[in-house]
């Protein structure tokens, strides 16, 4: 259901279709930047630029650091709870390792620290597999094929991250990257695969193999449902509806519990644990710099806020991912993301002119300053409330590879628009840049600790291991890789580690001091647990 | 200004844009929501809801996320379903329609009466799937049910009390660990890294500095 004047640019996408497909078939694709001038694109158009956007930390481990407003404000706001009102004797559950979060991440470190003998917990805010783990479409990457290697893989993900990203992290990514595909295979993921068991793999941007596995575009809820299945069949205890709110300490200062809340009663539980495990994923319910969002209702960064306060430094906590595609129009769905997988399978970015103005498959935060700069130049369309965006020219996708194939690679998506009126095999689509991805997080270790001791983080909510920006396909497979890793880790740990019965919460006594002294006076509470959109329409 | 449309959500009367799904529309009105509302984008099935247009009888079922308030909507979410789930060892059972009849017996007590297609909310054809699962047939039953979010609604509606949510998960666990072609190159890659055979590329690209890493990433060759 596209306006006049979209159906009148659609006109000059369509009329410049036809050669565009004859330059692709002939190998000419738009060409690549070069390196300086994605230097430029990035410096003068990506968020992560703006400095007013930023604000600087006043306490904490990353004292000095510059951070999102938003973050910094919630980072440095006040405690749900006053220390001095819980009872931490009265204890409500007594485990050898709590997963904070139910994701992904939160659900490969539970069934992998139940592998390895603990008596392991799952505590999520929302239900079991509300995460954006089930919202990933894409992909997972590996490099399991012969002109591919791990060392490939790591080369372009140190690109993709600027050169920033923890060389350790990375080296366990890419070295665990097959083994993970298998495990998941084994635990009957439905990869797309050829007859003969090859693996259908594509290009991601800024992929230079490709190493794109996928289950259509349901990769991470097909990977989601089948991880929450198997610690279900493990009976793993899942707390559901209920939020971490604080780390609980033991009398080394090691992580020893958390601090939990009913989200409907509101009633305070304490979990007593021997080791934790942050998983609590992302931040793009944050809406940082009003940016819409791909994410999950329950992304809110409440794990950066639990492991800050506990004294665990965050790394890189500046940048964010801003997916170049997300939905621009109807305003119903917009921010939802439209899978990078779009312009892998031969989907070209149009201005408003009919031109292709870059090489669609750049990393994602090239190709998102892409956008934002070609909608300042004048050439984007007008969406709705003075939004713009560009075409995505999806009818090119079948164009070719064939009829049918935008059904049978991304149904989802054609699905989405479909409920909408736009057929997206017949009419090119609209998009701009959305939040979607925190590209910073709680530092850790190889071991998957952070540096409070056994404190352990998996998934979004670590950071280093994207560098300043995540290829796609990269995170279903830190998920995989660092929450099993995780609770691997955890698990061994907790057998190493007794029971404390001096439980504390004297760092959350000590961070409302900090506050104090550093003149902070707020009236806003942390963690935020759920974002608030109540009277609002455009959310 | 906006159009705007009367919806009753439990019952209640409230006056909202008519450009809103019904999940965006209960946040108009000023619910605060904590259930029934999850991914926003159609994918986890948090916010199966019932609905009914007034003047017309017929109930009928969709996700608020992905559906657009009319006017006189009657709403009521439904955002918990008591549904079963059998545990079982993935490592110790066979695809074959012996699994069923152990785990999801009931599923061969469907009349036909097809209500769970009729309200399937990604609009698939749930009872062909059913019926894919009772033949042992797991790969097409594997395919028919893969766009499934688990909304439950469908066997809210089965008089024969089948769970189809699950029924759809373990066949395509199943087709996915032992009907699916193995991949060979995988097999030999897992195996060329337990061998140590990628290490010495990695500990080699790990000790670049970065100038130099820099220099091989702005010369990688692409595979076309």
């Amino acid at each position: 259901m596209y306006t006049q004047e979209m159906l009148e640019s659609i006109k000059k996408v369509e009329a410049t279709r036809e050669e565009r497909l004859k330059q692709i078939l002939a190998g000419n694709h738009p060409r690549r930047m070069t390196a300086e001038e994605k230097d430029q694109v990035l410096l003068e158009n990506h968020p992560d630029h703006i400095k007013s956007q930023f604000a600087e930390l006043k306490i904490g481990p990353n004292k000095g650091e510059k951070v999102p407003i938003e973050l910094a404000e919630t980072l440095q706001a006040n405690p749900r709870i006053n220390p001095a009102d819980i009872d931490l004797t009265k204890i409500d559950y007594d485990v050898d390792v709590l997963v904070i979060g139910g994701g992904g991440a939160g659900s490969a470190a539970a069934i992998m620290a139940h592998e390895n003998g603990a008596n392991v917990m799952i505590v999520t805010k929302l239900r079991h597999g509300d995460a954006n783990t089930m919202m990933a479409e894409g992909g997972i990457q590996a490099a399991d094929k012969p002109n591919d290697s791990p060392a490939q893989h790591y080369l372009d993900v140190m690109g993709g991250g600027h050169f920033k990203n923890v060389p350790e992290l990375v080296y366990k990514l890419v070295n665990d990257a097959p083994v993970c595909i298998k495990w998941l295979n084994e635990l009957g993921v439905m990869f797309d695969k050829e007859a003969d068991g090859t693996m259908v793999t594509t290009h991601g941007g800024g992929t230079s193999r490709k190493r794109m596995h996928a289950c259509k575009d349901y990769s991470g809820a097909e990977i989601m449902r089948v991880l929450r299945d198997e610690v279900q069949n493990r009976q793993i205890p899942v707390v559901d509806f209920t939020s971490a709110i604080e780390i609980i300490k033991d009398e080394n200062g090691k992580a020893a519990g958390a601090v939990l809340m009913n989200m409907e009663t509101k009633d305070i539980l304490i979990a007593r644990a021997k080791t934790v495990i942050i998983a609590t994923g992302g931040a793009g319910r944050m809406h940082y710099q009003g940016f819409p969002t791909s994410n999950h209702y329950g992304a809110t960064a409440d794990g950066l806020v639990l492991a800050y306060r506990a004294g665990a430094p965050l790394l890189y906590a500046y940048t964010l991912q801003y997916h170049p595609t997300g939905a621009a129009y109807p305003s119903q769905i917009f921010g939802a993301l439209v899978t990078e997988k779009v312009r892998s399978i031969g989907a070209q970015l149009i201005n408003s002119e009919g031109e292709a103005f870059m090489y669609p498959l750049e990393t994602r935060d090239v190709c998102a300053s892409s956008v934002i700069r070609e909608c300042r130049r004048g050439n984007g369309i007008d969406t709705f409330g003075g939004g713009q965006g560009v075409w995505l020219d999806s009818p090119m996708i079948e164009m070719l590879h064939g009829e049918g194939t935008i059904e049978k690679r991304i149904p989802a998506m054609m699905r989405m628009y479909l409920k909408y009126g736009i057929d997206m095999r017949k009419q090119p689509i609209l998009i701009y840049p959305t939040l979607h991805y925190q590209n910073g997080g709680i530092k850790i270790a190889d071991n998957g600790m952070s540096d409070v001791e056994n404190l352990f983080v998996a998934g979004e909510a670590v950071g280093g291991i994207h560098g300043e920006n995540r290829l796609m396909g990269n995170s279903l497979l830190d998920i995989i890789v660092f929450g099993r890793n995780a609770g691997v880790n955890a698990a061994a740990v907790a057998k190493n580690t007794v029971v404390s019965d001096k439980l504390n919460l004297d760092h959350v006594e000590s961070f409302k001091k900090e506050m104090a002294e550093a003149g902070i006076k707020t009236d806003k509470v942390s963690p935020k647990l759920l974002p608030n959109y109540t009277k609002q329409k455009d959310f | 200004m906006e159009n705007m449309v009367n919806i009753y959500l439990y019952g209640k009367k409230y006056e909202v844009p008519e450009s809103l799904t019904i999940m965006n529309a209960m946040e108009y009105a000023g619910y605060q929501l904590v259930r029934g509302v999850g991914c926003r984008c159609g994918f986890c099935g948090a916010c199966a809801t019932i609905y009914r247009i007034k003047g017309q009888q017929e109930l009928k079922t969709c996700l608020a996320c992905q559906t657009k308030v009319e006017d006189n909507m009657y709403i009521a979410t439904l955002p918990f379903f008591p549904l079963v789930k059998q545990p079982y060892e993935i490592e110790n059972v066979k695809p074959t329609e012996q699994i069923m009849m152990q785990l999801y017996p009931e599923i061969y007590a469907c009349i036909g009466c097809n209500a769970c297609t009729k309200a399937c909310t990604q609009e698939l054809n749930v009872m062909q799937y059913i019926a894919y699962a009772q033949r042992g047939d797991f790969e097409k039953c594997a395919e028919e049910s893969f766009d499934c979010v688990m909304c439950g609604v469908c066997s809210s509606r089965c008089p024969a009390g089948i769970t189809h949510p699950q029924v759809g998960l373990l066949a395509r666990r199943l087709n996915g660990k032992y009907l699916a072609p193995e991949t060979q190159h995988l097999l030999e890659r897992v195996a060329e890294i337990e061998n140590g055979g990628c290490e010495a590329d990695l500990q080699d690209i790990m000790k670049k500095t970065a100038e130099e890493l820099k220099e091989m990433y702005n010369n990688r060759d692409f595979e076309k």
